[in-house]
């Protein structure tokens, strides 16, 4: 690792570490406030009321669990049993709510009322100002006005749900911005706001509460495969933005050694054009939004801005256990590039009637695009992290079904 | 006992205020952002500083993502960065500005760790002589820190209105040079008042360290800063000055000129 000094570079994972990865690196304002947060968090989950007040939200609102679908035109064209988990069914068309669900459940308790929320995609700000209006939270989400452009769709529905969007118009105008100006807002009103981050980044305590509330994809998924094919899948694949899917289905898989699990980043333009968003492949360790994690950096330590044809994959960094399950070679980290993530889609589109989200349509690539690595008798399980309709202007905009 | 060791310091941060207290002054501590309006300016603003009445000067090197500032700082950050400034260029405007005031380094942890382990000598070198990082709160990273404090820059920690007394204690005792006391919640930035709560904080943070206290965020004009120095052993004015210093240089050694009087009256 490029960074000083060398021997920081323990392996050993803490309350706030994934081996050295993770921490948190913040203004000193917010520190008592991540104190409170930690440990509100955990006397929370160790409530079996809260739990079950959670399980009761994810069943009756959301619509857990999610099924888990075979595809079997899919599956021939690969060459082994493909199976999906759906996340796209969920309300909202995405996994992004099975985190807010329990952070707005959280702050309630913690008795905040005012949230506050980054978006890219606009699939974490909907879920969140949907979150919100069920409770009757106040709700300002931040998002990037290059995002704003690309889904705008999004947009108008966490306005129609009494949430108020900020256009930020610093830097990138995308999410890593959105997430600045998001934690900009947390140091000025900490004491009356919960900041519900919206993937597996950011300080502790946020990536691992943030992969406890996104697990229940991976219980689910793994109890679902047991029952239909008496085994547990051969690999795992999942898209990799923040990495919260990824890290909700790996979870529950991580101490079964024998399956593997694969995140795939998105390679953009391609890995070599220095446009993408692949920080794993690609990065560096470094310290971006109170996490040390892989970024994508220059020389000097500047964040390099990141790309994808998906808004939701748009971002620099990557969860800090996800370095560590890539260090530590748990996990294997792959990339697919927008023209073959819009294969992905188109294929997953006409094979099994299932519309992925642009983020998604990264994982159906790289499972077609590797068949070879398996055999009939295995199995791969895709997270289907949402559905595809927020992307459906951009895709129409493209010409797509003319090219 | 702090004063007498301030006195016999090698660091020219506590030979400073040891003076200051000797002639019973308050500290006036410049913030720029390196490179910002444009690497000419800077340096000439850097010695303007130090004529006009500077005690301190922070350097600010720019970062991409700058969590804890506010619009008047990211914007000089993002123009200075768009013109190619770095914290190497930065260790050589301060070697050329050549100045007698102590200079701080500040900055984000991801620059200075891009900048390899030798960075700390580097800079001591360049003629810096503390650094303040606004994202490595104490005890967030005791290795990196270690390699801070072990340095010969005084190593300059911040106190926010909402750290606990016993925190405040921990902070002082693994900074040095002053404490950079966080007048407000909040991103830096200029504000019309002071916050209600500032005494009350300085007052708890006084009776949990010996070392200078300077009070920073929101400082814009005299008035503000000799009420915020009544509260403390000094004042950070920096995004008035970054703003000034868009529009003019002589606008913001005016500033400075006017801080200094109000600060000595
Ligand atoms: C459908 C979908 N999948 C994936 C992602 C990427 O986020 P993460 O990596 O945290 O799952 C997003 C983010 O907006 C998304 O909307």
């Amino acid at each position: 690792m490029h960074a000083a000094p060398e021997k920081t570079m323990t392996a050993i994972s803490t309350h706030d570490r994934f081996g050295p990865f993770g921490g948190r690196y913040v203004p000193e304002t917010l520190i008592p406030a991540l104190d409170e947060l930690d440990s509100a968090f955990d006397s929370a989950m160790a409530d079996a009321e809260f739990v079950r007040t959670v399980d009761e939200m994810l069943s009756t609102y959301v619509g857990r669990p999610s099924p888990l679908s075979d595809a079997p035109r899919l599956s021939e064209q690969v060459g082994t049993s493909v199976f999906l988990k759906r996340e796209d069914l969920n309300h909202t068309g995405a996994h992004k709510i099975n985190n807010t669900v329990g952070q707005a459940l959280l702050a309630m308790r913690m008795g905040k009322r005012r949230i506050i929320a980054e978006t890219g995609a606009g699939q974490h700000g909907v879920a969140t100002a949907t979150v919100c209006a069920r409770f009757g939270l106040d709700c300002t989400v931040y998002m990037g006005e290059e995002d704003i452009r690309r889904q705008s769709l999004n947009v108008y529905r966490m306005k129609l749900m009494g949430a108020k969007v900020v256009p930020v118009s610093s830097g990138t105008k995308t999410l890593k911005d959105a997430t600045s100006e998001a934690i900009r807002d947390w140091v000025t009103n900490v004491n009356d706001s919960y900041y519900i981050i919206g993937s597996v980044v950011g300080p502790a305590p946020y990536p691992r509460m943030v992969r406890e509330f996104q697990s229940v994809i991976g219980r689910e998924a793994r109890e679902q495969m047991l029952n239909r094919t008496g085994k547990l899948p051969t690999a795992v694949v999942a898209c990799v933005g923040g990495g919260s899917n990824a890290m909700g289905i790996f979870h529950p898989f991580e101490d079964d050694r024998d399956v593997k699990l694969i995140g795939v980043e998105a390679a953009g333009h391609g890995l070599e054009s220095g446009e993408h968003s692949a920080s794993l492949l690609r990065g560096k360790p470094g310290v971006l939004h109170g996490t040390l994690s892989y970024l994508l950096q220059d020389g000097d330590g500047q964040v390099h801005p990141a790309h994808s044809i998906s808004a939701g994959l748009d971002y620099p960094g990557v969860g800090p256990e996800h370095a560590w399950l890539k260090d530590s070679g748990r996990a294997e980290y792959v990339a697919v590039t927008d023209e073959d993530a819009l294969r992905g889609f188109a294929t997953l589109s006409r094979l099994e009637g299932i519309i992925p989200a642009l983020e998604t349509s990264h994982a159906i690539a790289w499972v077609i695009d590797n068949a070879s690595r398996w055999i009939k008798s295995d199995s791969v399980l895709i997270c289907v992290s949402g559905r595809g309709d927020k992307d459906m202007a951009q895709i129409a905009e493209m010409g797509f079904l003319d090219r | 006992m702090a004063s007498t060791l301030a006195i016999i310091s090698s660091n020219k941060i506590d030979q400073r205020f040891a003076l200051l207290r000797a002639t019973r002054r308050k500290a006036l501590v410049c913030y720029v952002t390196s490179g910002y309006p444009s690497e000419d300016q800077c340096l000439e603003l850097l010695r303007g500083l130090e004529t006009e009445g500077a005690d301190i000067i922070e350097i600010g090197v720019p970062f991409s993502d700058p969590i804890a500032d506010g619009p008047v700082i990211q914007d000089s950050s993002q123009k200075a960065l768009a013109a190619g400034m770095t914290l190497e260029k930065t260790l050589d405007i301060v070697s050329r500005a050549d100045l007698t005031v102590p200079v701080v380094l500040f900055t984000y942890l991801n620059p200075l760790l891009a900048a390899g382990p030798d960075v700390l000598e580097r800079a001591s070198a360049a003629g810096v002589d503390g650094i303040l990082l606004t994202d490595l709160p104490v005890g967030a990273d005791p290795d990196r820190e270690k390699w801070l404090g072990d340095s010969d820059l005084a190593f300059i920690r911040l106190v926010a209105p909402t750290t606990p007394v016993d925190r405040m204690r921990e902070i002082a005792l693994n900074g040095s040079g002053f404490v950079y006391l966080i007048s407000r919640l909040g991103v830096t930035g200029a504000q019309s008042s002071l916050a209600s709560d500032l005494r009350e904080t300085s007052d708890r943070l006084r009776s949990a360290t010996d070392l200078p206290i300077c009070v920073g965020f929101g400082i814009s004009n005299g008035e503000q800063a000799r009420a915020a120095a009544s509260a403390a052993d000094g004042v950070v004015v920096g995004s008035a000055l970054v703003k000034a210093a868009g529009e003019s240089i002589d606008k913001a050694l005016s500033l400075t000129r006017s801080l200094r009087t109000a600060l000595d009256s």
